[in-house]
C-alpha cells in the first residue's frame, strides 16, 4: 500500500482567531496536539483528518499558534506544577473563545482535556476523532466505505488513553468495519490491550533496562494476526508501532495507519 | 467434665476474637497514618461497584480457570461459615447439632456444606498444584521469594486441613449416630444431618469403639474450631486479609475514568496565585500558623500516601495479575505493580512496629522510596492502567507510582535527564520537542 497522498491540493485551515475576527464560532475546535503539529508522521494524520472534516463540511477551526501542550507528559512524569500551568493557560485561551466542543486525534490530549481540565475550570465536550468521525458517518455527513481496504486483513491497536483510560473500544472498530476490512483481534486487545510503550513520558526517554522494548513486544502480538496493516488511533502509538514493524524488518509488508488516514485513503482524498 | 469443655471453649473464643479485634484496631490505626480522602460521594455507585466486583467476583472470571476455582472456594467459605454458628452454640452450651430442629432443611444444609467442603478441598488442591507443580509464572516472580511464597502455601494447607477436619468430624458423628451412642443418636434412631461426602469416610472408622469414635469426633470438632480461630488471627499477618478488605476496597475504589489523575490541591493554590495578576509576590503567607511547613508534594513514604492507597496495600493478596499484564514487567524491567503494593504494606508494617515500640517512625532513617521502591521501578511505568484494570479487587498501584514520581520531580528535581529536557521544552515553547510555538500551524502550509 502507498501512504503518499499525491492528491494534496491545499486546504485553508481556519483558526479561532480568524473566526473571532469575523464574529463567528465554529461547530467544533480541532485540537491538533504537539505530535499532530510537529511530528512528520503525525502531521499526515492531521492532514487526513482535515480532509475528512472538509469533505463532511464540518465547520471547524484550530487554535494554531495559540495552542500549547496540554501538560499530559508533564503530569504523568510527576511535574504537576508544569501540568497545571499549561492547563491554566490553555483553559484561559479556550474559555476566551467560548469553546464548547473539542475534537482531537490524540488520546492523550483527549483524556487530559476531557477528564482533568474540568476541575481546573475547563468544561468542554471532548471527543476523540474516531468518535467524531463515527458521529459524522451516522449523521450521514461522511461516507465511510471499503475502497482499497475492502477485505484487507487489519488489526487495531487500542491506545491505552482511549481504551482502558476512557472505555472507548468500539468507535474505531465500527469505522474499520464500515471500511469492510477483515478485522483481526490481537491476543491482547481492548481492556487487556498491551501498551505501545510511549505513555507516561516514556516517549521522551530511553526505556529502563530490560530484555525487550515494549513496542517490539506489542508489534510481535500485532504481527501474529498476519495483518496487511496495523490500524492505530494515537500518534504516539503510531510512531511506536512503526518503529516496531521496522525492527521486525516488515516495513515493506505491513503499514501502520491511523483510522482517519484509512478512511481518507479509501476515498482517494 | 462437659462443663469444663464449655468453659475452655468460651475462653478460646474470647481469646481468638479478642486478639483479632486488637489487630483490626491496629490495622485501622495504621491506615489512618495516611491522608484522609473524602469518599462520601456517589454512594449508590460505590455499593454497586462493591456488589459487582467483590460480592459478584466479576473481575475474577477474566481468567476463567483461576476465576471459577476461586468462586467455588469463596462460596464454600461463606456458606460453610453458617455451620460455624452451630459449632459455636454447641460449644458454648454443650448441645449436639442444635440447629437440627429445622429438620429436612437442616439435612439439606449439612449436605450442602459437605459437598461444598469437598469442592473447596479440591479447589485448594488445584490452587496448590498451580503454584507448586505447574509453577505458573506470576507465582514465581522475584518478589514472591521467601515469606510471600510460604504464606500462600500455608493458607492452602490450612484450608485443606480445615475442610478435612470438618468432614472427619461429620464422619465420626454419623458413625456414632448409627451405633446409637448417647448424646449423638436421636431417641427414635433417626439420623440428624445428611452426609453425602463423609458417609464414604465413615466406613474407615467402622472398627473403632464408641469411646475412640467420640475421641475422633471431639478432636476433629475442637481442631476445626480452634483452627478457624487461629486462621482468623493469621489474617493480619498474611496476604489473606483480602477476604475481609476486598469489600471496603472495592467500595472506595476510584469511580472516575481510569485515565483521570487527581489534580494536586496544593499545586492548585500555587498556580492560582501565579496566575492572579493582583497577587502580591512579596506578601507574607496568609495562613494563621506562619511556622507551618509548606505541604510536601508527592510521596516518599507511607505517611504521604492517602488512606485508600494504604488500604489497597493491606488488601492485596499478591495474585500477580497486575504484574503479568504490566508492559514494563513483561519486557524484563524491574517494575512490578504487585511489588509496589507489597513494599507499601511492608513499610507500613515496619512503621506499625515502631509505633508499638513507642518510637517515632519518621526518625528511623528509612522510607518507602529507595529503601523499598527504587527509582528505576518508578520510571519504567507507562501509566497504561493495565495493572489497575487487571486487579480483581480494585487496587490502584499506578496512583502510588505517580505520587512517588511527583515527589521525585517536584521535591527533588530528580527526573531522568531526557524527561527534564522534554519538560523544559513544554515550559519554554509549549511542546515536548524543541519547536517554536509560532510554528505550530506550519503543517497546514506543507505538502
Amino acid at each position: 500500500m502507498n501512504t503518499d497522498n499525491t492528491n494534496t491540493e491545499k486546504i485553508k485551515v481556519p483558526t479561532m482567531a480568524e473566526y473571532m475576527a469575523q464574529g463567528k464560532k465554529p461547530e467544533v475546535l480541532f485540537w491538533v496536539g504537539c505530535a499532530g503539529s510537529f511530528d512528520d508522521r503525525a502531521k499526515k494524520i492531521t492532514k487526513a483528518f482535515i480532509k475528512l472534516l472538509t469533505k463532511a463540511k464540518v465547520d471547524y477551526a484550530v487554535l494554531g499558534t495559540e495552542e500549547s501542550c496540554t501538560g499530559d507528559p508533564a503530569k504523568r512524569s510527576g511535574n504537576e506544577f508544569l501540568f497545571q500551568m499549561q492547563a491554566a493557560m490553555n483553559i484561559e485561551v479556550l474559555n476566551g473563545y467560548e469553546v464548547k466542543k473539542i475534537v482531537t486525534a490524540c488520546p492523550h490530549c483527549f483524556n487530559t482535556i476531557k477528564n482533568e481540565y474540568p476541575e481546573l475550570g475547563g468544561n468542554y465536550e471532548v471527543v476523540h476523532h474516531t468518535q467524531f468521525l463515527k458521529g459524522l458517518m451516522e449523521e450521514g455527513r461522511l461516507r465511510v466505505e471499503g475502497g482499497k481496504f475492502k477485505g484487507k486483513r487489519i488489526t487495531f491497536h487500542d491506545p491505552c488513553y482511549l481504551g482502558r483510560a476512557n472505555d472507548e473500544y468500539e468507535a474505531p472498530r465500527d469505522l474499520l468495519r464500515k471500511l469492510e476490512v477483515e478485522l483481526l483481534e490481537m491476543r491482547k486487545c481492548k481492556s487487556q490491550g498491551l501498551c505501545c510503550g510511549a505513555g507516561g513520558g516514556q516517549m521522551f526517554k530511553e526505556p529502563e533496562k530490560g530484555n525487550k522494548d515494549v513496542n517490539v513486544l506489542r508489534t510481535e502480538q500485532a504481527l501474529e494476526t498476519k495483518p496487511e496493516a496495523i490500524a492505530a488511533g494515537c500518534p504516539f502509538c503510531n510512531t511506536m508501532m512503526t518503529d516496531g514493524v521496522k525492527n521486525k524488518n516488515k516495513e515493506n509488508e505491513v503499514e501502520v495507519l491511523d483510522v482517519a488516514e484509512m478512511i481518507a485513503q479509501a476515498q482517494d482524498l | 467434665m462437659a462443663i469444663l469443655g464449655q468453659i475452655l471453649f468460651f475462653i478460646a473464643l474470647v481469646l481468638g476474637v479478642g486478639f483479632f479485634t486488637l489487630n483490626i484496631k491496629k490495622l485501622i490505626r495504621n491506615i489512618k497514618l495516611g491522608k484522609a480522602v473524602d469518599c462520601n460521594d456517589r454512594k449508590s455507585e460505590r455499593f454497586k461497584q462493591m456488589a459487582k466486583v467483590a460480592l459478584g467476583q466479576s473481575k475474577m472470571v477474566v481468567r476463567p480457570i483461576a476465576g471459577v476455582l476461586h468462586i467455588i472456594v469463596y462460596v464454600g467459605f461463606i456458606i460453610i461459615n453458617i455451620e460455624v454458628i452451630e459449632i459455636i452454640i454447641d460449644g458454648l452450651f454443650g448441645t449436639h447439632r442444635v440447629l437440627s430442629f429445622m429438620g429436612c432443611f437442616y439435612n439439606f444444609l449439612i449436605g450442602t456444606f459437605e459437598i461444598l467442603a469437598l469442592l473447596v478441598f479440591v479447589g485448594v488442591v488445584v490452587f496448590w498444584l498451580r503454584r507448586n507443580a505447574l509453577k505458573i509464572k506470576r507465582f514465581w516472580a522475584n518478589e514472591m521469594k521467601g515469606w510471600p511464597k510460604d504464606d500462600a502455601n500455608y493458607i492452602l494447607y490450612f484450608e485443606m486441613v480445615l475442610m478435612g477436619l470438618f468432614l472427619l468430624m461429620n464422619a465420626a458423628d454419623y458413625e456414632l449416630q448409627l451405633s446409637g451412642a448417647a448424646h449423638y443418636a436421636q431417641q427414635d434412631g433417626s439420623i440428624v444431618g445428611a452426609f453425602p461426602v463423609s458417609q464414604y469416610i465413615s466406613p474407615l472408622l467402622a472398627g473403632l469403639s464408641e469411646s475412640s469414635l467420640i475421641l475422633v469426633e471431639r478432636s476433629a470438632w475442637w481442631l476445626h474450631i480452634l483452627g478457624i480461630l487461629f486462621f482468623l488471627n493469621y489474617l493480619y499477618y498474611s496476604k489473606h486479609l483480602h477476604i475481609l478488605l476486598a469489600f471496603p476496597n472495592t467500595y472506595l475504589a476510584k469511580l472516575q475514568p481510569k485515565g483521570e489523575m487527581d489534580n494536586l490541591e496544593s499545586v492548585k493554590q500555587e498556580v492560582a496565585l501565579m496566575m492572579d495578576p493582583n497577587a502580591d509576590p512579596f506578601a507574607a503567607p496568609s495562613g494563621d500558623d506562619e511556622t507551618a511547613e509548606p505541604e510536601k508534594f508527592g510521596a516518599s513514604d507511607v505517611f504521604d500516601l492517602n488512606q485508600v492507597q494504604l488500604l489497597n496495600a493491606y488488601t492485596c493478596t499478591e495474585c500477580g495479575r497486575c504484574t503479568s499484564e504490566c508492559p514494563a514487567n513483561q519486557t524484563g524491567k524491574k517494575l512490578s505493580p504487585r511489588k509496589i503494593m507489597m513494599d507499601t504494606r511492608d513499610r507500613l508494617q515496619e512503621v506499625s512496629k515502631q509505633i508499638d515500640a513507642k518510637k517515632d517512625p519518621k526518625e528511623d532513617g528509612k522510607q518507602l522510596l529507595d529503601d523499598y521502591i527504587t527509582r528505576e521501578e518508578l520510571w519504567a511505568c507507562t501509566t497504561c492502567n493495565a495493572c489497575v484494570q487487571a486487579c480483581p479487587i480494585g487496587i490502584d498501584p499506578l496512583s502510588i507510582i505517580l505520587d512517588m514520581r511527583r515527589y521525585l520531580v517536584m521535591e527533588q528535581s530528580a527526573a531522568p535527564n531526557e524527561l527534564n529536557v522534554a519538560m523544559g521544552n513544554i515550559e519554554n515553547n509549549g511542546a515536548p520537542w524543541p519547536y517554536n510555538q509560532m510554528d505550530r500551524l506550519n503543517w497546514a502550509d506543507e505538502n
